[in-house]
């Protein structure tokens, strides 16, 4: 029989009434969450929202959300065979899933059109 | 739904080392510059990920020029650099180190305080400067991001996915995509625009780079009109890790250790292979990365495989405080894997690791398309079929800061003259339509394998004609719409415009392969295995309508001899 591991994640956009999925993945020891997320994504739901730019090598950090409750790197947190409560971080704006807004308040959007460099037209 | 209006002089799109020099270096010129990433400003890339050396002729240890540094760059190309390019970096190389320096990366020091240089495969003497073993990446990130922060006229925006350049009668005008963060769509108008996007390691499903690297840059080059070349040159990082599986540490670690403790490379028998393949390794660590490559997989091939389908890295027969005195803390993190060196090798393997091929530029980083600048790793040419250890990021110094220099030279000349974006130019950034049923993640995945499978370091006309059949049925696949609706950080909108990047870039990279019939560098082919000397040539690449056009151009100055 293989092992899996239990990913219960909470889902949704910003503002909207917190929903959970459950997924089931296969489960290697020595793998991370980010490996059983990436596994969800290309191949149970794509619809699911997780950043990151390195894979692996804990380079980028913007992998970083909340463990069975506690603060942790997905891509370092390990894989276990068991049910993991993913949630995104708690203290960041949450965009989706377990997305935050977690980029520097002078690198958005919303900064450079404060700083005169844009505005905003009503589009098509 | 509304639109994002910005505008600048010029529009820097990537954040890696060579993003970075070319927002300073056009900044200094005097114009606006918006710095912009799909992810975070400087964190993104490859840049982040480098592990120790940065090739440059400073002669702080060992006497040495920018000629010697070149005749090396020159011999691992295998006679297909672009001399002009390969020039530049060797020369203007020292310069970059330096100013570096002087902002504090702290490239390691020798005890007389002289800047330290290590020995890499490849090179005729010791030539690396570097930070430390592993954080050479992180700290000129951090570095240039010092500089970027405190230069006032940098608008730094992150998480700006940009989908096309604007071009206005033959110009790159400025750039139109969409904010992650909300999915508003984005125009911004801008004089002079600057590939800075990094290489195309994300084609395939091994890989020691940033997941972002699916080739942007390339395809946005295409589709503006300029041209690419040397585009069937992946290079493969001969050591990567294979197993056992090992989180938190980047995949491409063992290197230094290699070259410094002299970490041995066995088959399944456990026995030595690399020089039976017509090296001369004995005891250091001097093959470059296509020979090593080759080696490995001709193994696994031959059925002398690691269990995992690689090589065994072991370094069993070095005395434990020695490995303790050269990992140290990585040692802990080794152990916290399951990995104990002194006692088991680890498995290792190529993987993709930088991209050869590129934007086709002239030594003022110019593509061809008045406005239009590109530089780093997007570009190609400078290191012919197989680049020298150590020369990424200095190339990502030296043409960023000569692309920004260009740019702003460029925006200064064009003047007030406003280009508005023109009518549908965002109608893709805003375009929605309903899922039908694909996971792209998944078709992302599959592409990924393919490009393993077929087009990876051994290549066939068999197995590259199948890729081109898998890559045109992912195509069909793909459609012509995102799904869903813009909003806030959507992934599987994300997913399609990845797709539609990496399919274009594929279809490139194999169609380049299938006309070079010969093996060079980093591109091997089983069914035309020598070397030939009617491909002393670059293959180029424009686009025509949605048609991929091949052409050929000479090498010039191919010679050291004609380059003294």
């Amino acid at each position: 029989m293989r092992e899996t591991a239990t990913l219960i994640v909470r889902r949704g956009n910003a503002g909207d009434a917190a929903t959970t999925s459950s997924y089931e993945v296969p489960y290697t020891p020595g793998q991370s969450v980010l490996d059983g997320l990436r596994f969800v994504r290309a191949n149970l739901d794509e619809t699911l929202s997780v950043r990151h730019a390195c894979i692996n090598a804990n380079t980028c950090k913007e992998c970083m959300i909340v463990i069975d409750g506690k603060v942790e790197y997905a891509c370092t947190a390990r894989l276990e065979p068991r049910d993991m409560v993913l949630e995104p971080l708690g203290n960041k704006a949450h965009l989706r899933d377990l997305v935050t807004e977690i980029t520097p308040p002078d690198e958005r959007l919303e900064h450079a059109l404060k700083t005169g460099v844009g505005k905003v037209a009503a589009g098509a | 739904m509304d639109v994002v209006e910005l505008k600048t002089d010029v529009l820097v799109i990537g954040s890696g080392a060579a993003g970075m020099m070319a927002a300073l270096e056009a900044a200094n010129g005097g114009v606006s510059v918006i710095l912009a990433d799909r992810s975070l400003i400087s964190r993104s890339g490859a840049t982040i990920m480098a592990q120790m050396t940065v090739a440059v002729a400073l002669g702080s240890q060992t006497p040495d020029s920018p000629e010697f540094h070149l005749a090396d760059t020159l011999a691992a190309g295998r006679d297909l650099c672009d001399v002009s390019l390969a020039q530049l970096v060797c020369e203007e190389g020292p310069r970059d180190i330096l100013q570096l320096d002087e902002w504090k990366v702290g490239w390691a020091r020798n005890a007389n305080g002289s800047i330290r240089q290590a020995h890499a495969p490849g090179h005729d003497r010791p030539r690396c400067v570097y930070v430390d073993f592993l954080s050479t990446g992180p700290a000129v990130a951090k570095t240039l991001r010092t500089r970027v922060v405190r230069q006032k006229e940098v608008t730094r925006v992150g998480d700006l996915y940009i989908t096309d350049i604007v071009v206005t009668d033959g110009a790159a005008t400025g750039a139109v995509g969409f904010s992650l963060a909300d999915g508003r769509p984005v125009a911004i108008s801008a004089k002079a625009v600057v590939i800075a996007t990094g290489g195309l390691t994300r084609l395939y499903q091994r890989n020691s780079a940033s997941a972002n690297m699916g080739g942007d840059g390339y395809a946005l080059a295409l589709r503006a009109g300029a041209t690419l070349t040397d585009m069937e040159f992946v290079q493969f990082f001969p050591i990567g890790h294979l197993a056992p599986r090992l989180v938190g540490m980047d995949p491409i670690m063992w290197d230094p250790f290699r070259y410094k403790l002299g970490g041995r490379l066995l088959n399944a028998e456990m026995r030595e292979f690399v020089n039976d393949y017509g090296n001369e390794e004995a005891g250091t660590y001097n093959v470059t990365r296509d020979r090593a490559t080759f080696a490995i997989l001709s193994e696994v091939k031959a059925g002398r495989g690691s269990p995992a389908g690689g090589a065994y890295l072991s370094f069993q027969h070095i005395p434990e405080a020695e490995l303790r005195a050269s990992f140290g803390p990585v040692i802990d993190k080794l152990a916290a894997n399951g990995i104990d060196l002194t006692q088991m090798p680890i498995e290792v393997a190529p993987i993709a690791h930088y991209h050869m091929g590129g934007v086709k530029v002239d030594a003022a980083m110019r593509t061809g398309v008045p406005g239009l600048f590109s530089c780093g790793e997007a570009n190609g040419g400078s290191n012919g079929a197989n680049r020298l250890s150590g020369n990424a990021i200095t190339e990502a110094f030296v043409f960023g800061r000569t692309a920004g220099h260009s740019a702003a030279r460029f925006a200064k000349a064009a003047g007030n003259a406003d280009a508005p974006v023109p009518a549908g130019a965002l109608d893709l950034a805003a375009a929605g339509g309903p899922k039908e049923g694909e996971n792209f993640a998944g078709l992302i995945a599959e592409l990924q394998a393919v490009m393993a499978a077929d087009v990876g370091p051994f290549r066939t006309e068999e197995s590259l004609t199948r890729a081109l059949g898998a890559i045109a049925g992912l195509k069909a696949r793909l459609g012509a719409v995102p799904p869903g609706a813009p909003g806030p950080y959507n992934m599987a909108r994300l997913d399609w415009f990845d797709l539609r990047t990496m399919l274009l870039v594929a279809e490139v990279v194999t169609l380049c392969a299938i006309a070079r019939k010969e093996s060079r560098g980093a591109h091997q082919r089983d069914d035309f295995p020598a070397m030939d000397d009617a491909f002393v040539l670059h293959h180029t690449v424009t686009l025509d309508g949605d048609a991929i056009v091949l052409g050929r151009t000479p090498v010039e100055g191919r010679t050291i001899r004609e380059v003294a």
